[in-house]
């Protein structure tokens, strides 16, 4: 288990160290909200009625950006050879490294999301629930990006190939996650099945992730 | 103990690099392993470190831990120093040594490669021997058998060329074993050889 927390205790210190990317995620998803009611206008029903799905898809895009570098930096100055070879599962080093990286990106978003809200006139008391949506739903997005991070560690310039792998998986994630807000907000549909199928999909993800992201990793490197 | 390899093999994208390759190391032993270049000496200790899959053949660490492979029981010195730059030389070294397991201190070993002075210093500060340096720290920090170490002395000065023999002869006095790829001598008294070649492999 030591093992393990020297991995989340190292990569955390590295993103808020110089050339980390931890609040990075937060500043993305700050511009991009902000720049969505100068695109739409001042009509603030709109605003409110497709706020929560800017919120959504704001955080989506932040988790996407750190997440490139999850192992290519440790692939290019050779620390991903002795990841693995360590008495520990690299199934359970990988999951370090995402656990890291969504306390470090994800949990940001989610603390910063209701301040946001604001300024998408959502409403004070709904601003609670959709930040409970992200809660429940970036740690999805972080371990599903992992497989795409780790299928294109070694090819150069290797974000633009995450995108497009990762995005279309996260559909799912974004569909219930905005459905989970939506009801919430305006209703009438409850908020209870779409956010408990929002948990489910994080949970699925945190078991499969680090396994076929360790998988593509050895494949990888050979 | 003794690290044995049966008929080894490698292949690496679609060329034969090397095969029918057999040698027996035993405790207190080091094998330079010397050939031109593109011979196979890097793939070899990367298979032997478990980095690269074998094409065919068999490798056995005798006398080792049973459910640990020889690649998690061995050091890998590669051309890449896995050192964080945003990371202090001391931080550096605790990572390893957390992730490893154990170890003799980060202070003892930071002083065996002379870099104590500097272990508040980010590594981004280092130059390429001192990373060297600290990468050899980490052979030193945390015990493991077998030391795989590839053009080990490349970067480092004269006198850190003999700090490193030093530490190679308490390895292998302590029964240790080293398989090192080199084009030169790395400061070991005699050494087994092993000469990668076009005309298959050959034990000297």
């Amino acid at each position: 288990m030591s093992m393990f927390f020297a991995i989340l205790v190292r990569d955390m210190r590295l993103s808020v160290r110089v050339g980390g990317g931890a609040l990075m995620g937060a500043l993305f998803f700050l511009i991009v909200v902000v720049m969505m009611p100068f695109a739409i206008g001042p009509d603030l029903n709109l605003l409110a009625r497709i706020g929560p799905a800017i919120l959504w898809l704001g955080a989506l895009l932040a988790t996407l950006l750190a997440l490139d570098r999850l192992f290519a930096t440790d692939y290019d100055d050779g620390s991903l050879d002795l990841l693995m070879m360590g008495r520990m599962p690299l199934e359970l080093a990988v999951a370090a490294k995402a656990i890291a990286h969504w306390l470090t990106t994800g949990l940001p978003l989610v603390i910063i999301a209701p301040v946001l809200g604001l300024m998408l006139n959502v409403e004070m008391r709904a601003m609670g629930w959709v930040a409970l949506t992200l809660l429940a739903g970036t740690p999805a997005l972080t371990f599903i990006g992992l497989i795409g991070a780790a299928l294109s560690v070694t090819l150069r310039r290797g974000g633009l190939l995450l995108a497009v792998l990762v995005l279309p998986l996260t559909i799912p994630v974004l569909i219930f996650g905005v459905a989970a807000a939506n009801a919430a907000i305006v209703g009438p549909a409850p908020f209870g099945p779409p956010f408990t199928i929002l948990c489910a999909l994080s949970l699925a993800s945190f078991v499969l992730g680090p396994f076929a992201a360790a998988a593509a990793l050895r494949h990888g490197l050979e | 103990m003794q690290l044995i390899c049966e008929n080894l093999a490698c292949v690496r994208g679609g060329r034969d690099v090397f095969a029918g390759l057999n040698f027996n190391l035993n405790s207190g032993e080091a094998l330079v392993v010397t050939g031109r270049n593109g011979a196979g000496k890097s793939s070899l200790l990367r298979m032997i470190a478990g980095l690269i899959a074998m094409t065919a053949g068999k490798l056995t660490l005798k006398g080792g831990e049973a459910d640990a492979t020889p690649g998690e029981q061995a050091h890998y010195l590669g051309h890449l120093d896995a050192l964080k730059p945003s990371l202090s030389v001391s931080e550096n070294l605790a990572f390893w040594m957390g992730y490893f397991g154990g170890g003799v201190g980060i202070e003892p070993a930071l002083d065996a490669v002379g870099l104590a002075p500097l272990a508040s210093l980010p590594a981004a500060y280092l130059s390429a021997g001192q990373r060297r340096r600290l990468s050899i720290a980490r052979l030193v920090a945390v015990p493991r058998p077998l030391w795989l170490l590839d053009e080990p002395t490349s970067a480092l000065d004269q006198q850190s060329q003999l700090r490193l023999a030093e530490l190679m002869r308490g390895h292998l006095d302590t029964g240790g074993m080293i398989v090192a790829a080199a084009h030169g001598p790395i400061g070991l008294d005699s050494p087994r050889e092993l000469k990668l070649g076009r005309r298959g492999t050959e034990l000297l």
